[in-house]
């Protein structure tokens, strides 16, 4: 199974184009990438998509009335939609202070979603 | 009527006043940072993204996250900060200057200085300064203040978007958006290329099959109280070609067509502007045509990354420092022009002194492009680029050694930098 596929890499700004070929469910080869990251990504863009989602959640501050969130690290694009419903279902009660876990391990992903901004009460 | 005296005054306290004034005051000298919004932060407290810090701090972080870790910083070093405080005039006094803020609480407050900071960041250019034809309906903004409304204020914009033009902001706000439940039908980009970084292109575009546009442009804008639809004309040899024409039918447009450095205040000083950035002519120094004023960050020109940001605004403090200490190196100064195929190159004067930086942009999309830098006939600097294109800032490091040795002190030759 040969599978070959164009993708920018977006590991950093330089924006590499990665020709990555599809062996297995389990491996590819990556070709025009500048360094070890553009492989990872290559890898994974192709294997198990990830992305790094932020949204606001609502708090009760008078001043700062939406809480910038972030997941700690990359979520499986699958999982996206459903973790943007749930934030947006939430009130929050301030203070909170950035790097505060909101949701723990989210469906058990080993991804958290943590406060970006710290928000007085 | 409040006088705070002062060896430097911000104004501004975004990613460059910060780091300015952070630099500016680990090496001694009383600094005030002057900030019309309630806190510090800037534009970066609207940037809930992620992706900025790589080159600074080795990790990804929020806007937000980049902000208040300055922020802190700030909160940890002896300057006063002045909020919800507008600087209205810089006047020169001769021996310095002075500055003239208005506060809400405060009332008039001056502030006399040695050396003013121009760090003021940018504006949105908006529909007045690209002239689209059509109705003058509710539902047309632009993209940065439509992610202030989202992120901050809670509030959604529309519901069916077009996005007029593909910087950064637009991008971003085209996923913002997605994620919001709302449907952005396209992209409309009156270049061949698109304006924004790669990875905005990849992450907010191809994720969610929004459409771009390249070589189209908004024709008509439709719509009597609220914006009803788009004509989206194809251009042909750079003319618009109306047989092509379509329509989306949409509530709302963002327009996401360029960054204006802010200068009405710089101006007001006297200081001289260059077209090519919309920001200041600076020397070697950062120092702009008005001596004791320097300039740093997007009110210098707009960069992409606010890493650089931070990074030039260091630099910056550092000169700022040495004026105030009478301790800048006066030494002979050549000019540095943009070549072929560079729209410019910040500062616009070079001095001989070890690992001085430049950021220029490129004109061009070129892969395996090279970079030259000549002093007159001569070659100073080759350097191969993998990859360029006008919206990703390019920078080089001129050192001692590449530049020769036997050129007569105080000559007024030209660098000129140029890519091939």
């Amino acid at each position: 199974m040969s599978d070959k596929n164009e993708i920018i890499c977006i590991s950093c700004p330089i924006g590499c184009r990665l020709q990555v070929t599809k062996l297995s469910e389990e491996a590819v080869k990556v070709e025009g990438n500048r360094c070890n990251r553009g492989e990872a990504y290559g890898r994974e863009e192709t294997l198990r998509p990830k992305r790094t989602v932020t949204a606001c959640v609502r708090t009760n501050s008078r001043k700062i009335a939406y809480a910038p969130v972030k997941t700690d690290k990359p979520l499986l694009k699958e999982y996206i939609n459903e973790l943007l419903k749930i934030l947006y279902t939430l009130d929050i009660e301030v203070p909170l202070r950035r790097g505060e876990i909101l949701i723990h391990n989210f469906k058990g992903l080993d991804v958290d979603v943590v406060f970006t901004r710290t928000v007085p009460g | 009527m409040k006088t705070n005296v002062y060896d430097a005054v911000v104004i501004g306290g975004g990613a460059a006043g910060m780091a300015c004034a952070c630099e500016m005051d680990s090496s001694g000298l009383k600094v005030a940072i002057v900030e019309r919004e309630e806190t510090l932060g800037g534009i970066l407290l609207q940037c809930i993204h992620n992706g900025f810090g790589l080159h600074r701090f080795k990790e990804e972080l929020t806007g937000p996250e980049y902000a208040e870790r300055y922020i802190e910083k700030v909160e940890n070093t002896s300057l006063d900060v002045f909020l919800s405080t507008t600087v209205v005039n810089i006047a020169n006094e001769g021996e310095g200057y002075c500055v003239t803020g208005y506060s809400g609480s405060e009332g008039v407050l001056l502030f006399k200085t040695e050396a003013v900071v121009l760090a003021m960041g940018c504006r949105e250019r908006n529909r007045g300064n690209i002239g689209i034809p059509g109705t003058r309906p509710s539902g047309i903004l632009t993209a940065g203040l439509a992610q202030r409304l989202i992120n901050m204020d809670g509030l959604v914009p529309g519901r069916r978007i077009v996005i007029a033009g593909s910087g950064d902001i637009g991008l971003i706000m085209a996923r913002r958006l997605t994620w919001t439940g709302c449907e952005v039908l396209g992209v409309v980009e009156i270049l061949p290329y698109a304006s924004g970084i790669t990875r905005n292109i990849v992450q907010c575009l191809k994720d969610f099959d929004i459409p771009l546009y390249l070589s189209h442009i908004i024709s008509r804008i439709e719509g009597k109280d609220r914006v009803e639809s788009v004509q989206v004309t194809p251009l042909q040899d750079g003319k618009p070609d109306i047989s092509g024409s379509f329509p989306l039918e949409c509530d709302t447009i963002l327009l996401s067509v360029g960054l204006i450095p802010e200068n009405e205040l710089s101006r007001k000083a006297s200081v001289k502007i260059n077209h090519e950035t919309g920001g200041a002519y600076v020397d070697a120094h950062y120092m702009t045509s008005q001596k004791g004023i320097f300039a740093c960050g997007n009110v210098l020109h707009v960069h992409d990354i606010v890493d650089f940001v931070s990074e030039e605004s260091v630099t910056c403090g550092r000169y700022v420092h040495q004026y105030v200490k009478h301790s800048l190196l006066d030494a002979a100064q050549y000019n540095v022009t943009p070549g072929a195929n560079v729209k410019y190159v910040i500062p616009n004067s070079f001095i001989r002194e070890a690992g001085r930086k430049f950021y220029l942009r490129s004109l061009i999309v070129k892969n395996d492009a090279e970079l030259k830098v000549m002093l007159g006939e001569q070659t100073i600097i080759k350097k191969k680029l993998r990859h360029v294109q006008p919206s990703e800032m390019i920078s080089f490091v001129l050192d001692n050694e590449a530049f020769p040795a036997s050129l007569p002190i105080g000559d007024r030759m030209a660098l000129e930098v140029s890519i091939h």
